[in-house]
């Protein structure tokens, strides 16, 4: 069994809702409720979901930039939410976060060098005399050439940008990336460019990787253990094989049918999902996904399901299935 | 003397200057063109090749004329819409698959974004127009009337300060002068439901900041539909939304087709998207078409070496692969375009006529052409 990099527990982050003039508090945002998970070192866990689901707070929760509510994340076996912020920042260079937008996520008047370098110099990663030597490295290692150190981010394309937010992230020398959307906003052929490069920084550096798509068949290619979030809760979580050979929850099985294959001859039966995902300020009674679920019971709408763990590490949150198996 | 610093800042300076004034001078000709055509009842009718299309694009060339260059965002594009098809066009972004739709619709740019060359024909069943040639007031009566236009953002088409009725309302009275507000009303609710609204009534008076994105998509499409369109440009019409909303989006799309009988020009980067809408799909890259055939053509019998690159980098459900392929490179620069074939540089499988011209389009069968010279003797080259 090897050992987890990152173990997360329990973890809920509500977003208050203010209203009124005095600002009182009058209702909760549930964007994470109650998610457990782990992350073994070296292996890339995928996290899939529609949007507001809460696979980003998740992300930012674990590195601490937004605070949680309640839960435990242990870190190499640190809980990372009891440490004071000094030890934390000992800890941030280990832990980096790739963004979605490598538009917005770059600041337009710093140049490339300096974005990828300032937190080299202000963590001391390396010994001033190669930090030179040490940015060409990080540079070429993520498929940038050396000699743009001084251009701009606006002198490159999206692909680009998306190699200069993974240099920053590399140059900390970290274990744990908290990748989220890193391709969703890039064309197909660049996004394939981006992926295998994850991979084989991943393969290069023993890296740990959270990965956050919406995109199903982009999280089957890269992740070993996959997750799936409905509306703040994980509905279903196992290795990549079993779930997408096999999924149990209803709520996956109509994710999975609803991507559209690459192939006109190929007709799908496909689950069409009615209506739209509620608001998380008023998440449905029971299990939150029944209201648009195709085999709901009667049971469904009065009891939360319990998250069933089978042998082979699959779990399901499901009134469907019982402890002895699928 | 040696260049220096200085005096390379002042020739670039100049170079660009002059690059500024040619393009200015060029777009003010065609603006004058315009103006001096408007005048008079110049001739904008024309003739379908094939009186079962519903729109023929004819070497169409879009340009755009910045200070930095001429952008030739679309460049000789050929190929029509068949009456009651869908025909999806794909490229990755920049490749000029929304220009060609703009210029469908007249909205672009102007005066930067003119039509340079070339006819868009449109059949509207009783008469043959050339969208490149039409004048504005006529222009009027097709664009949202009979070719309505799906956009992509349904969260930034709609106006934030109107109800969706009043939005829905305004479409049908501009297009139908003679109904009456109670009629224009019915209508509209009745949109809603055809779209599968739950309770339109409700929506009707709904403001668009309280639906969700896929509600809106239904409203734009309900919008779209309003007046009878012949053709439905549907721009990216699922790529803000989730899957499984996409799924639904979809799946109505293709119900109201077989149920008001139109055409669709689906644009999209999504090759799934495509290969389960379109009857015939047209690959674009840089501004041209690469390859184009029916549906089966292209996902199960790829030729162009950019068309068999995309479909082998997009990773997909239940096809495990350990390594993706990734088409080496970038777009290039569309100011500058070289002469030879523009996927060159980026090809592992050139071969010597490649720094040639541009290839034609060969014909490779009934149905499938490719802009390829390595497919050269399998079919014959036509214009």
């Amino acid at each position: 069994m090897p050992e987890n990099l990152v173990e997360v527990r329990n973890l809920v982050k509500h977003f208050p809702i203010r209203s009124g003039v005095l600002q009182r508090v009058s209702g909760q945002v549930r964007a994470v409720d109650g998610v457990s998970f782990d992350i073994p070192k070296g292996s890339t866990m995928g996290l899939v979901g529609e949007s507001g689901c809460g696979k980003t707070t998740i992300g930012r929760t674990i590195l601490r930039l937004v605070e949680s509510t309640a839960g435990s994340v242990r870190f190499e076996g640190e809980d990372l939410f009891a440490i004071p912020r000094s030890r934390l920042r000992v800890m941030r260079p280990r832990m980096q976060m790739i963004f979605q937008d490598p538009y917005s996520s770059l600041s337009p008047r710093m140049p490339v060098g300096e974005i990828i370098g300032e937190a080299v110099r202000e963590h001391g990663i390396v010994p001033p005399g190669e930090y030179r030597k040490y940015l060409a490295e990080v540079m070429e290692s993520c498929g940038l050439q050396k000699q743009h150190v001084d251009r701009y981010p606006h002198e490159f394309s999206g692909g680009q940008r998306q190699r200069i937010c993974i240099a920053r992230a590399l140059a900390l020398k970290p274990r744990f990336i908290v990748a989220d959307e890193p391709v969703s906003a890039l064309d197909v052929s660049i996004q394939a460019q981006i992926i295998n490069l994850l991979k084989d920084l991943q393969s290069e550096f023993a890296l740990t990787y959270l990965f956050i798509s919406h995109d199903l068949s982009v999280v089957e290619h890269i992740s070993d253990t996959v997750g799936v979030m409905y509306l703040g809760s994980m509905v279903e979580m196992g290795n990549k094989k079993t779930i997408f050979e096999k999924p149990l929850h209803p709520y996956t099985k109509a994710l999975f049918s609803a991507v559209p294959v690459p192939d006109p001859l190929v007709r799908m039966d496909r689950v069409i999902l009615e209506g739209d995902i509620p608001s998380p300020a008023h998440p449905p009674p029971g299990c939150k996904f029944h209201t648009r679920c195709p085999n709901r019971m009667e049971i469904c709408s009065r009891e939360v399901p319990e998250t069933i763990r089978y042998a082979d590490g699959h779990e399901v949150a499901c009134h469907l299935y019982s402890k002895e198996g699928p | 003397m040696q260049e220096t610093k200085w005096t390379k800042r002042r020739r670039v300076r100049g170079y660009m200057k002059e690059v500024e004034r040619r393009n200015r001078l060029q777009m003010r000709a065609y603006v004058i063109r315009k103006r001096n055509e408007r005048g008079q009842d110049h001739d904008f009718l024309s003739t379908m090749k094939n009186p079962d299309n519903v729109v023929e694009f004819d070497n169409l060339k879009t340009y755009f004329f910045t200070d930095s260059g001429t952008v030739k965002a679309v460049d000789g594009v050929t190929f029509s819409v068949p009456r009651g098809k869908t025909v999806g066009v794909v490229g990755e972004s920049g490749c000029g698959k929304s220009v060609t739709s703009l210029s469908l619709m007249r909205l672009l740019q102007e005066p930067a974004g003119q039509i340079v060359e070339g006819e868009i024909r449109y059949n509207n069943g009783t008469r043959t127009v050339d969208i490149a040639r039409t004048p504005e007031d006529q222009m009027q009566t097709i664009r949202g009337n009979e070719i309505a236009m799906i956009f992509q953002e349904p969260m930034t088409s709609l106006n934030p300060v109107f109800t969706i009725g009043y939005q829905v309302d305004e479409a049908i009275a501009l297009h139908n002068p003679d109904m009456d507000k109670a009629a224009v009303r019915i209508r509209s609710v009745e949109m809603l439901k055809m779209v599968g609204i739950a309770r339109p009534e409700g929506i009707y008076r709904a403001y668009p900041h309280e639906l969700s994105g896929g509600m809106r998509q239904r409203v734009m499409i309900a919008m779209a539909l309003a007046c009878d369109p012949k053709l439905i440009v549907a721009d990216e019409p699922t790529t803000a939304l989730d899957v499984t909303v996409q799924a639904q989006i979809l799946d109505l799309m293709r119900h109201l087709k077989n149920q008001i009988s139109a055409s669709i020009m689906l644009i999209t980067h999504d090759l799934g998207v495509v290969a389960e809408m379109a009857d015939e799909v047209v690959v674009m890259y840089a501004g041209r078409i690469v390859e184009k055939g029916t549906a089966v053509d292209i996902f199960h019998n790829p030729l162009h070496p950019y068309t068999v690159g995309l479909l082998r980098s997009k990773p997909s459900v239940n096809r495990l692969t350990e390594r993706l392929y990734s088409i080496p490179g970038q777009v290039p620069n569309p100011i500058d375009m070289p002469d030879y074939c523009y996927f060159k540089p980026r090809c592992e499988r050139s071969i010597a006529k490649c720094d040639g011209e541009y290839p034609p389009m060969i014909r490779v069968s009934e149905t499938h052409e490719v802009a390829c010279w390595l497919h050269e003797k399998e079919g014959t080259p036509h214009a």
